[in-house]
C-alpha cells in the first residue's frame, strides 16, 4: 500500500498491520475456514438488509458487517461451550459462535423456528446451547451477564471463558468500569472485547470523549490490555488466543480493543447526515483493508487457487440463500397461544 | 420449632440452602466479613468461605447483572441490595434482564436469582434510606415480589424463593429484623403466591403486608374493642397476589381496607383496589379505601417521620369510614 493511502488508514487505525504471514496454531485450511466465516456474516446481513427494506424483516436491524474479523478472530480462539454476550449489533457474534443462519434468519422473521420463537428478534439472538448468552439491545448492559457468566465459570471450576462484546459507546456507560474493576478483583475468566467503531449512532467518539484509546482504561483497573487493529482477524485471534490462555490459567481477564470504522449507518435505512463529506471521502480509503478483502488477498497472496477462494465466496452466498428459502417457505407465524409462555419457568402463567 | 427473630430466620434460611445446593451463593456490599449491616448473613462467610459469600465494591448495576449472569449460567445467587433505596441503581439489569431474559430467549434460560432488598422507614434515616419501591416492580412482567412479615414466613419464603427459577424480589423490613416468632427448624417451605389469614373476621378487611401487618394487628385489635370484627390478610406475595383469599373474605365482609407502607399514589393498594373492583364489585357494601404513607418523600425528624407513614390511627380510621358508608 502507497504511504499516502497508508497514512490515511492510520489516521483512523494506529495500529494498523499488515496479514502477512500464518498466525502460530492456525492453519491455511483454518484461514479458509475463517474466509468462508467472514463472507457468511457479510452475506446473512446483506440479505438481512434486502429482507428489512422490503419488509420482511421488522424493527431495527444493525448490520455487522465490516467488523467481521473481530467476531471470527475471537470466536476462532474459543472452545464450543464458552459464553459469549452480544449486542444489538450482534449478528457476527452469534454466526461466528456456531449458530445456524437457518434459525438465525428465522428469528429475524420473527417465526416458531428462530432461535428465540420470534419473541426476541435481530436486538436478542441467542442460543445457549452453542454458548451465545443472548444479545442485548441496551449499550452496556451485557458487560454484567458476560461478567456473571465468567463469575459462574470460576465458582463451578469448569475452565470456560466469557467474552463480552461491545462497542465503544459502551466504554462510557458505568457498568463497563464496573465490571472491569470486579473482574480484576477477582481474576474472573472474562474477555472484555471492544468494537471501537468510532460512532455511537450519529455521535463520533472523539466529540463525547477525551482520551480515545480504550485499552488505556483496562490499564487503570489493573487489566491487561491491548489495541489492535480490528479490521486484521489474525490479529484478533491471536490478541484472544493470548487472552483466552490467561483466563483459563486462572490469571484474570483482558481487555482488548480492537479499533475499525463504522462503514455503515448505525442501523439500515440511517441515512448517516451525521457524517461530513469530507469524512465520508476520508474513510473511503478503508475499503481497501475491510477484513473480506484483506482475507480474501491474503488467501490468494499465501497461494490458494483464485477459483477455490471464488467457490468459498459463493459457498457462504448459497447458504444464506437456503436460509432465506428455509424463512420463506418452511417456516410458521407463532400463534396468540404462545402469548404467555416462557415468561415464566416451568409453564406457569401469571395474568 | 424455637423463638427466632426475623434476622435469624432469613439467615437460617439462607444457611440451610446453602448447605442443601452448591451453587447457592450471596453477593453485595458488606455481606462478608461484616455479615451486613443488619447481620442478616453474620457468620455465612466463615461457614462458607468469602469465594461464596461475597463482598463486591459499591457497583450495584454490575454485581447485580453478574449475579444475573451467573443465574443465567447455572448458580443461585442471592443478592443484597443495602437498602431498597438503592435499588434504583441495579434497575436496568432486574427490568431489563432478568425479568426479560427467558421470554426474549424463548424460554432456553432459567433465571433463579433472589435479590434480598431490606425496605422501610423508622429512626429518621430520612428520604434515601427508607422508601419502600415494591411498586415499581409490580408494573414488570417477569418478577415475583414477595414481602413477608413473619419469622417462620422469612424463612419459609426465602427457601422457596431460593429454589425458584425466576428472578425474585424479596423485600425484608428492617423495622422487622428483631421481631421474634415461631420458627420451625430445618426443612420449612412456604408456598410462593398464597397470603395468610391472620385474624379472622366479619365486619372488613384488612389487606398488609410486611411491616404493615403489625400495624394492622394494633389497630384489628382496638377496633375489636369497639365493636368492629376485621379480618386481617397478610399477602406475604405481592406478584402473584392470592386474589382468591382476598375476594373470598371480601365475599364474607363486603368492605376493605388495604394498608402499605409505600406512599398512597401509585401504591400496589391502587392495583389491588382496581383489582377488587372489577372481580367483586357487586360483593361490595363501600367503596375500598387505601392507607399509605404521605406523598412526599420521607422526613428526617421523627415526629415529621411518624406522621408520613401510616399508623394504628389511620388504620383504624379508614376502617371507620368504609364501615360507616360515607
Amino acid at each position: 500500500m502507497e504511504q499516502s493511502k497508508l497514512d490515511q488508514v492510520k489516521k483512523y487505525i494506529p495500529c494498523y498491520k499488515p496479514m502477512e504471514k500464518l498466525p502460530e496454531g492456525l492453519t491455511i485450511e483454518d484461514v479458509k475456514q475463517m474466509f468462508y466465516d467472514i463472507c457468511l456474516i457479510r452475506e446473512f446481513d446483506l440479505k438481512a438488509k434486502d429482507k428489512w427494506r422490503s419488509g420482511k424483516i421488522g424493527g431495527f436491524c444493525h448490520a455487522y458487517y465490516y467488523a467481521e474479523a473481530i467476531a471470527v478472530g475471537a470466536c476462532k480462539a474459543l472452545n464450543p461451550d464458552d459464553y459469549i454476550t452480544s449486542t444489538h449489533r450482534g449478528h457476527g457474534h452469534v454466526l461466528a459462535k456456531g449458530a445456524s443462519p437457518d434459525y438465525m434468519l428465522a428469528e429475524l422473521y420473527g417465526k416458531v423456528e428462530g432461535y428465540n420463537k420470534g419473541k426476541g428478534g435481530s436486538m436478542h439472538l441467542a442460543d445457549v446451547d452453542s454458548g451465545i448468552m443472548g444479545a442485548t439491545g441496551i449499550v452496556g448492559n451485557g458487560i454484567p451477564p458476560a461478567t456473571g457468566a465468567g463469575l459462574s465459570a470460576k465458582m463451578k471450576k469448569n475452565g470456560k471463558v466469557s467474552v463480552s462484546f461491545f462497542g465503544d459507546g459502551a466504554t462510557n456507560q458505568g457498568t463497563f468500569a464496573e465490571c472491569l474493576n470486579m473482574a480484576a478483583a477477582w481474576d474472573l475468566p472474562v474477555i472484555f472485547m471492544c468494537e471501537y467503531n468510532q460512532w455511537g449512532i450519529g455521535t463520533d467518539f472523539h466529540r463525547v470523549s477525551r482520551e480515545h484509546d480504550i485499552y488505556k482504561r483496562g490499564i487503570g483497573y489493573g487489566v491487561p490490555s491491548v489495541q489492535i487493529d480490528g479490521f486484521n482477524v489474525f490479529e484478533v485471534y491471536e490478541a484472544m488466543k493470548e487472552a483466552v490462555a490467561r483466563a483459563r490459567r486462572g490469571e484474570g481477564p483482558t481487555l482488548i480493543e480492537a479499533k475499525f470504522m463504522r462503514l455503515l449507518g448505525h442501523h439500515v435505512g440511517d441515512d448517516q447526515s451525521y457524517r461530513t463529506e469530507e469524512d465520508i471521502n476520508d474513510i473511503a480509503v478503508l475499503y481497501e483493508v475491510e477484513p473480506l478483502v484483506r482475507t480474501r488477498e491474503f488467501l490468494i497472496e499465501y497461494g490458494v487457487d483464485p477459483k477455490e477462494v471464488e467457490g468459498i465466496e459463493q459457498k457462504a452466498v448459497d447458504r444464506i440463500l437456503r436460509s432465506v428459502e428455509f424463512c420463506e417457505n418452511e417456516c410458521t407465524e407463532p400463534t396468540l397461544d404462545t402469548l404467555y409462555v416462557d415468561v415464566f419457568a416451568d409453564g406457569e402463567i401469571i395474568i | 420449632m424455637s423463638k427466632k427473630t426475623v434476622r435469624e430466620a432469613l439467615n437460617e434460611g439462607i444457611r440451610e440452602e446453602m448447605l442443601r445446593d452448591e451453587d447457592v451463593f450471596v453477593i453485595g456490599c458488606d455481606v462478608g466479613v461484616r455479615g451486613n449491616p443488619f447481620g442478616v448473613t453474620m457468620g455465612l462467610g466463615n461457614e462458607f468461605g468469602f469465594d461464596r459469600v461475597i463482598d463486591a465494591p459499591i457497583s450495584e448495576p454490575s454485581f447485580t447483572g453478574m449475579a444475573i449472569g451467573a443465574a443465567a449460567t447455572g448458580m443461585r445467587p442471592i443478592v443484597e441490595i443495602m437498602f431498597s433505596d438503592w435499588i434504583t441503581l441495579s434497575s436496568d439489569q432486574i427490568i431489563n434482564v432478568a425479568a426479560k431474559m427467558r421470554y426474549m430467549f424463548g424460554g432456553k434460560v432459567e433465571m433463579p436469582v433472589v435479590i434480598r432488598i431490606p425496605m422501610g422507614a423508622g429512626g429518621g434515616q430520612a428520604a434515601q434510606h427508607s422508601q419502600c419501591l415494591e411498586a415499581w416492580f409490580n408494573h414488570i412482567p417477569g418478577l415475583k415480589i414477595i414481602a413477608p412479615y413473619e419469622p417462620a414466613d422469612c424463612k419459609g419464603l426465602l427457601k422457596s424463593a431460593i429454589r425458584e427459577n425466576n428472578p425474585i424480589l424479596y423485600f425484608e423490613h428492617k423495622r422487622t429484623y428483631a421481631l421474634k416468632g415461631e420458627v420451625p427448624d430445618g426443612e420449612y417451605l412456604v408456598e410462593i403466591g398464597k397470603a395468610n389469614i391472620r385474624k379472622e373476621g366479619t365486619d372488613v378487611t384488612i389487606i398488609t403486608y410486611s411491616a404493615m401487618v403489625k400495624t394492622c394487628d394494633a389497630a384489628a385489635k382496638k377496633l375489636e374493642e369497639e365493636g368492629i370484627s376485621c379480618e386481617v390478610i397478610d399477602l406475604r406475595t405481592l406478584l402473584p397476589l392470592d386474589y382468591e383469599t382476598v375476594i373470598n373474605s371480601i365475599k364474607k365482609t363486603s368492605r376493605v381496607v388495604v394498608v402499605h407502607e409505600a406512599p398512597v399514589r401509585g401504591g400496589i393498594g391502587s392495583d389491588i383496589v382496581a383489582e377488587i373492583n372489577e372481580r367483586a364489585f357487586d360483593y361490595l357494601d363501600a367503596p375500598p379505601l387505601r392507607v399509605g404513607s404521605l406523598n412526599i418523600p420521607v422526613p428526617y425528624n421523627l415526629t415529621l417521620e411518624a406522621a408520613t407513614l401510616p399508623s394504628v390511627d389511620s388504620v383504624m380510621n379508614a376502617v371507620k369510614k368504609v364501615m360507616s358508608n360515607e
